[in-house]
C-alpha cells in the first residue's frame, strides 16, 4: 500500500467517510475547521449530508437527530463549541443512541486561545454534559491513530449504543504524517432494533427518549447504561507500551503528550536509565488493569499531561498509594518539549520517592519557583 | 537516524510548502516523517514556520527546541534560529533578506542568495526551492533526486509544467551552498 502525508484533521474527516458517515453537522472552529472545509467538499461530491448548522447547539441536536434514525453520524468541534454541546451529548446519552463527536482541544478556560492543549480530559472522560452516563474516550497520538480509531469510533457507539468521543490537541489535527487510507465502504445503513426509522405500517412504533418521569424507571435506565459501561470496560481497554519489559520507572501520557513523552524515554534509555512508557488509547475506559500489573513491578510512575493532572487522578486511583506517582505538566496551550519531560525522568529516577507527596502540588512548587 | 528541521520566513514565501516538499521525499525514500506548521497567533506579524522530523523510527515530539537544521528565509528568522540551533548545526540563510553575517562560531551558517538565484532562473517564487536545495547539502538522507521524484509525485497536475525550474532551483542552491566551505 502506497503512503500519503496528510494533516490529523483531513485525515480524520476522510476516514469517517470511509467508515461509512452518512450525516455530518457542524460549525467552524479552530484548529478543527478543517474537518468541516474538508466534510463540505467531500460529502456533497458523494451524495451525503453535509449541514453548517447555525451553531453548536444546532449541530449536536442534527447529530441527535440523524442518530435517533440509526445513520452513521458524526459532528466535530474544538473545546468551547464542545462545551456549547454538552447539552444534547447528554441527551444522546440518556436515548441511549451512538454518536462520534471529535474534539480537537485547545488552550481554556473560556476563550483561551488556539493552541494545543489537553485541559478537556475530566470534562470528556468524568463528565461534560449532566447525569449519569460513560462515555467511551478515544485520544490518538498520531494521524494514523487518528484514522484508525475514528474507524473504529463508529463501530463502537454503534456495538454499545454510545457514544464516542475521540480527543485530540490541535498539533495532530494541524501536523501531516504519512499515512495508509481504509478500504472505503459502501454505507450500510443497519436496521437497528431501535431506530426510530419510520415503522411504513408494517411494525411497532419505536419510540427513542431520554425522559423517564418515574424515578425507578430512570434508575433502571442508569443500571442499564451501567452494565454496558462494565462490558465496555471488560473488552475495549486499548493502549500502548513502549520498553515496559525491565522498566524501573514508567511514564504515563496520552496524545501529543505521550508521544513527546517517548522521545524522553528514548533519550533516557540511552542514559542508562531503565524507563517505559504508557501511552492509554482509551481515556475511558482507562487501563487500570495494566496500571495495576505495573505497579507491583516498578519503582515509581510519572504521568505527563498537557494540563493539571487530570488524569493523574485516575492513574492514582490505579495506583491506590502502593507506589510513589509524580507529575509533570504544561498548561495553557504549551506543549512540552522532550528535554523538559528527560529532566523529570532524571529526577525521578535519581531522587528518594515518597508514598506521602501529592505529586500535583510537588509539581505546582516546582513550577512556581521557576 | 532522527534529524530534525525548522523552516521560517514571512508568510508567502512558501515556507509551509517547502516543509512539504522536504517531508514528501523522506516519506517517498521510506522513512518516518512529521509536519507541524505553526498555526494561529504565531503567525500573526506575518512570520510562518513549520518543523519537519525525519526518522527511521517512530517519531517521538514533532517539536523540537534546538533543530540541528534550519531554513531562515528572512531577518527574523536568521535572528531567532540562529540562537536556537543546536550547536554544530546548519543554517541556511537566505543572505537576500538579511544584512548580516553569522553571530556565532558554533554553528555552519550557510548564506545563499535565494531571490538573485530565483530571479535568475526566472521566477521568484522559486526562491523557497533554491534555500531547500541548499539545505540537502546538510541533510544526506535525502538527495537532490528524491526532492525532484517527491515534486513530480505531489505537485497537482496544473502546476506539472513549472517542473523543470523547480528543478533547476534546486541544483543551483544546491551547488550554490556547495561552494561556501563548511
Amino acid at each position: 500500500m502506497t503512503r500519503e502525508l496528510w494533516k490529523g484533521n483531513e485525515a480524520i474527516a476522510e476516514a469517517a467517510v470511509r467508515a461509512g458517515l452518512e450525516a455530518y453537522f457542524g460549525y467552524p472552529i479552530t484548529p478543527q475547521t478543517e474537518v468541516l472545509e474538508y466534510l463540505s467538499r467531500r460529502m456533497p461530491e458523494l451524495g451525503r449530508t453535509f449541514l453548517q448548522a447555525e451553531s453548536e447547539l444546532g449541530a449536536i441536536n442534527m447529530v441527535y437527530g440523524a442518530a435517533c434514525a440509526g445513520v452513521r453520524v458524526m459532528s466535530t468541534s474544538s473545546s468551547p463549541g464542545v462545551s456549547l454541546m454538552m447539552e444534547g451529548l447528554s441527551y444522546i446519552a440518556g436515548t441511549e443512541i451512538p454518536a462520534v463527536l471529535v474534539n480537537v482541544m485547545r488552550g481554556g478556560p473560556g476563550l483561551g486561545n488556539i493552541a494545543p492543549s489537553q485541559a478537556d480530559y475530566s470534562h470528556a472522560v468524568h463528565g461534560g454534559g449532566h447525569g449519569d452516563y460513560f462515555p467511551i474516550v478515544l485520544a490518538p497520538a498520531s494521524v494514523q491513530e487518528a484514522i484508525d480509531l475514528t474507524v473504529l469510533s463508529f463501530d463502537l457507539a454503534e456495538k454499545y449504543r454510545s457514544i464516542c468521543m475521540i480527543i485530540l490537541d490541535g498539533s495532530i489535527g494541524q501536523m501531516m504524517e504519512p499515512i495508509q487510507m481504509p478500504e472505503m465502504k459502501p454505507i450500510q445503513r443497519k436496521d437497528w432494533e431501535w431506530a426510530t426509522n419510520g415503522k411504513m405500517g408494517k411494525r411497532e412504533r419505536r419510540i427513542l427518549t431520554s425522559i423517564y418521569l418515574d424515578p425507578y424507571a430512570e434508575e433502571v435506565t442508569n443500571l442499564r447504561l451501567l452494565e454496558r459501561w462494565k462490558h465496555i470496560q471488560q473488552d475495549e481497554v486499548r493502549y500502548k507500551e513502549y520498553f515496559l519489559d525491565d522498566a524501573e520507572f514508567v511514564v504515563i501520557g496520552f496524545g501529543t503528550a505521550g508521544r513527546v513523552a517517548l522521545s524522553a524515554v528514548r533519550a533516557a534509555r540511552a542514559q542508562g536509565i531503565k524507563v517505559g512508557l504508557l501511552r492509554p488509547v482509551t481515556v475511558s475506559p482507562f487501563p487500570h488493569k495494566v496500571i495495576d500489573e505495573l505497579v507491583q513491578r516498578v519503582q515509581g510512575l510519572l504521568v505527563v499531561e498537557m494540563n493539571t493532572g487530570q488524569m493523574l487522578e485516575d492513574v492514582r486511583l490505579s495506583v491506590k498509594g502502593r507506589v510513589p506517582v509524580e507529575f509533570y505538566g504544561r498548561l495553557g496551550g504549551v506543549v512540552p518539549f522532550p528535554d523538559e519531560v528527560l529532566s523529570e525522568i532524571q529526577r525521578v529516577a535519581s531522587s528518594r520517592l515518597s508514598l506521602e507527596v501529592n505529586p500535583r502540588e510537588e509539581w505546582f512548587e516546582r513550577m512556581m519557583a521557576h | 537516524m532522527q534529524k530534525e528541521i525548522i523552516i521560517a520566513g514571512f508568510g508567502g514565501q512558501g515556507v509551509l510548502f517547502s516543509g512539504q516538499v522536504v517531508a514528501y521525499a523522506a516519506m517517498d525514500s521510506g522513512r518516518q516523517v512529521t509536519w507541524i506548521p505553526s498555526y494561529g497567533p504565531e503567525m500573526r506579524g506575518g512570520t510562518a514556520n513549520c518543523t519537519i522530523v525525519i526518522a527511521d523510527n517512530e517519531i517521538g515530539s514533532p517539536l523540537v527546541k534546538n533543530p540541528p537544521l534550519a531554513i531562515a528565509l528572512n531577518l527574523p528568522s536568521f535572528d531567532k534560529y540562529e540562537d536556537t540551533l543546536q550547536k554544530g548545526g546548519t543554517l541556511i540563510v537566505n543572505q537576500s533578506m538579511v544584512d548580516r553575517g553569522a553571530k556565532r562560531g558554533d554553528i555552519h551558517v550557510i548564506l545563499v542568495p535565494c531571490n538573485e538565484i530565483a530571479e535568475e532562473i526566472g521566477d521568484k517564487k522559486l526562491m523557497n526551492m533554491v534555500a531547500v536545495g541548499a539545505l540537502l547539502t546538510a541533510l544526506p538522507e535525502i538527495t537532490l533526486k528524491d526532492v525532484e521524484k517527491a515534486l513530480e509525485a505531489h505537485l497537482p497536475a496544473r502546476h506539472k509544467h513549472l517542473l523543470p525550474k523547480n528543478y533547476e532551483a534546486l541544483k543551483r542552491g544546491f551547488e550554490a551552498a556547495q561552494k561556501i566551505p563548511a
